[in-house]
């Protein structure tokens, strides 16, 4: 299982202080916090995408380029890389090149994003959104596995004889997680192409979530990639934490109170009862992570939210230490224990997984395990190379 | 068909206790089920009291999810044959508590529901915010709206205004007649779970791509 750190990347003020930090130290801060990732011996750094104030990151692959130079084994992805807006012809360039840098550590997440001028600002139009997530996936799928297309579509201009370059590394397309809160269209898409379903989790009642992946892992075996519990399910986290709980709900209460998304809304007292923020020790942590399971099934990815809403960076980085030192490694532990051997890992690329095994001092796995995408229905061609998934 | 059962969700924003709304609403409920009744049709009553909901509806707004009690209530009016709405009126138009009530309800769920307005005011120069304000929220959900609303002024509660016009009783009565015959002759209402019957996704792009 992979657990790992997004990143909303605002820039809030720190409502205990009066702080507000620059656009400068939030992103030297978002690089310090995934460094900080890997070295507690988390897997994965996403970044989100946005193209309005108070966010910063509206250029990932230059963030995770630079990562890639800054990290070793820590994954790449994203959350979420905005497929309405952005041309699937750069897309598919950039996270190809972004593969290459980083040696395979990539994946990426897609969403169709919810800030509506950003559609106009991108040309688009927010009442094409769904259509544009349909229609810019399916080529972006293509452009990464066949090396020339020919395409037409309605809501790009058509291609003939274009080559995505450079080609995936090692011809293995980087995994795609499909990301949506509330739209079962995305995690019908999902299924169907045998990709990766992320749900961010963080601001919804467990029921919904519920039938989200269940729906997800239905149409997951509906599609022919494998049975409903083989399917690739990633989920979302926020959680505060110090040593005693009335501590964290202390020192926590201020950043809820005064958040961007939530603030003078419900209580934290509310907000904690109806969604999966857990505000208190690492064994309360723990505790509420693994139940989730018992909402989802045996997940494959479990990403945590810890910075924003103007917690200082040093609490952020306590934050993922404590993870790394005293959650995830439990977490491992029982999430393996409990997880039946047919249900597999997230897929990686086989440069990723040959990196893991030399590692762990084991033989490399074979890369060609029982991958989803190589039953797909689509026409891809018949030796499209598979994903890696490791022991 | 042998007495076929229909849902009616009466939705209340009276913010006193007891409240002219909550009263009238009462009335126009009672008025239909033995409407329904009459025409062989058993009719199940739920009324949902927005005041109860008056935090959630807030946190929905600024959260985007609604807490478990406010869910429920919204399945109820989206899972009803009928709906009675009713609003007190203040500043010319319905109340806030009654619009946020609506504005987080999905978007189509009421469409072709047979719905009755009505609203209560404390003079009858208020009456016409029923055709300007309830009737024109309810034709954008694509409710089916019977003619008739009802407007309760405070002196209505009296022995009855002008020789001229409808008696209250009898206002509500017309109107109770109109929701009831709507619903009866409705087939009742199924909604089409998307998580339950996804579009496959096939179809779906058929209808996004050219045909090849």
């Amino acid at each position: 299982m992979q657990f790992g750190i997004f990143s909303v990347g605002d820039v809030t003020s720190d409502p205990t202080t009066g702080t507000t930090i620059s656009e400068h130290d939030r992103i030297q801060a978002m690089l310090a916090i995934a460094r900080k990732t890997e070295e507690v011996g988390l897997d994965v750094f996403a970044t989100g995408e946005h193209h309005n104030p108070p966010f910063v990151p509206s250029s990932p692959t230059t963030m995770l380029g630079f990562l890639a130079a800054r990290t070793e084994r820590l994954l790449l992805s994203t959350a979420t890389t905005l497929i309405t807006t952005n041309d699937p012809v750069k897309i598919a360039e950039d996270y190809a090149m972004l593969q290459h840098l980083a040696d395979g550590r990539v994946d990426l997440m897609m969403g169709r994003g919810n800030t509506g001028p950003v559609y106009p600002w991108f040309g688009q139009d927010i009442r094409n959104g769904m259509a544009l997530a349909y229609e810019h996936y399916g080529l972006l799928h293509r452009l990464w596995r066949e090396d020339v297309v020919d395409w037409e579509g309605k809501l790009r201009t058509p291609l003939t004889g274009f080559t995505s370059t450079p080609r995936p590394l090692d011809g293995v397309p980087p995994f795609v997680w499909h990301g949506s809160i509330r739209s079962p269209e995305i995690a019908e898409q999902a299924a169907y192409y045998g990709d990766g379903f992320f749900h961010n989790n963080i601001f919804w009642p467990q029921d919904h979530v519920k039938r989200m992946v269940e729906l997800y892992r239905r149409r997951f075996e509906h599609y022919g990639h494998g049975a409903a519990d083989q399917a690739i399910v990633g989920l979302g986290g926020q959680v505060f934490m110090r040593a005693n709980s009335q501590d964290a709900i202390a020192e926590f209460r201020p950043y809820f109170d005064h958040a961007p998304v939530y603030g003078g809304g419900p209580s934290l007292e509310d907000f904690m009862d109806q969604t999966p923020l857990t505000v208190g020790t690492p064994d309360q942590v723990i505790e509420r992570t693994l139940a989730f399971r018992d909402v989802v099934g045996d997940y494959q990815r479990q990403l945590f939210l810890v910075d924003h809403a103007g917690l200082p960076l040093a609490t952020v980085l306590e934050q993922i230490e404590m993870l790394g030192e005293l959650v995830v490694p439990v977490l491992r532990r029982e999430f393996a224990a409990l997880k039946p051997a047919h249900v597999p890992e997230a897929p990686v690329h086989p440069r990723v997984a040959a990196a893991r095994a030399a590692r762990d001092g084991v033989a490399s796995p074979d890369g060609s395990p029982d991958d989803a995408a190589s039953s797909t229905p689509l026409p891809t061609p018949a030796a499209e190379p598979t994903i890696a998934v490791p022991a | 068909m042998t007495a076929p059962g229909r849902s009616i969700v009466v939705v209340s924003a009276g913010l006193g206790r007891p409240s002219s709304t909550r009263l009238l609403a009462d009335r126009l409920a009672a008025a239909t089920e033995r409407h329904l009744r009459a025409a062989g049709v058993e009719p199940r009553i739920e009324v949902v009291e927005l005041r109860e909901h008056a935090q959630d509806l807030t946190n929905h707004l600024l959260t985007g999810f609604p807490s478990p009690k406010l869910q429920a209530a919204i399945d109820a009016v989206l899972g009803a044959d009928g709906l009675i709405a009713v609003s007190p009126i203040f500043s010319a138009s319905f109340s806030g508590l009654f619009k946020l009530f609506f504005d987080v309800v999905e978007r189509d769920g009421l469409a072709g529901m047979p719905t009755l307005i009505a609203a209560t005011g404390g003079t009858a120069r208020h009456s016409l915010a029923l055709e300007h304000a309830l009737r024109p929220l309810f034709a954008y959900l694509n409710a089916a709206t019977v003619a008739t609303g009802v407007y309760a002024a405070a002196e209505d509660w009296g022995t009855g205004g002008l020789a001229a016009d409808a008696s209250l009783v009898e206002r509500i009565d017309r109107a109770a007649a109109e929701l009831a015959a709507a619903i009866a002759a409705h087939e009742r209402r199924t909604r089409s779970d998307p998580f339950t019957d996804p579009v496959p996704f096939d179809q779906v792009l058929r209808g996004q791509t050219r045909p090849g």
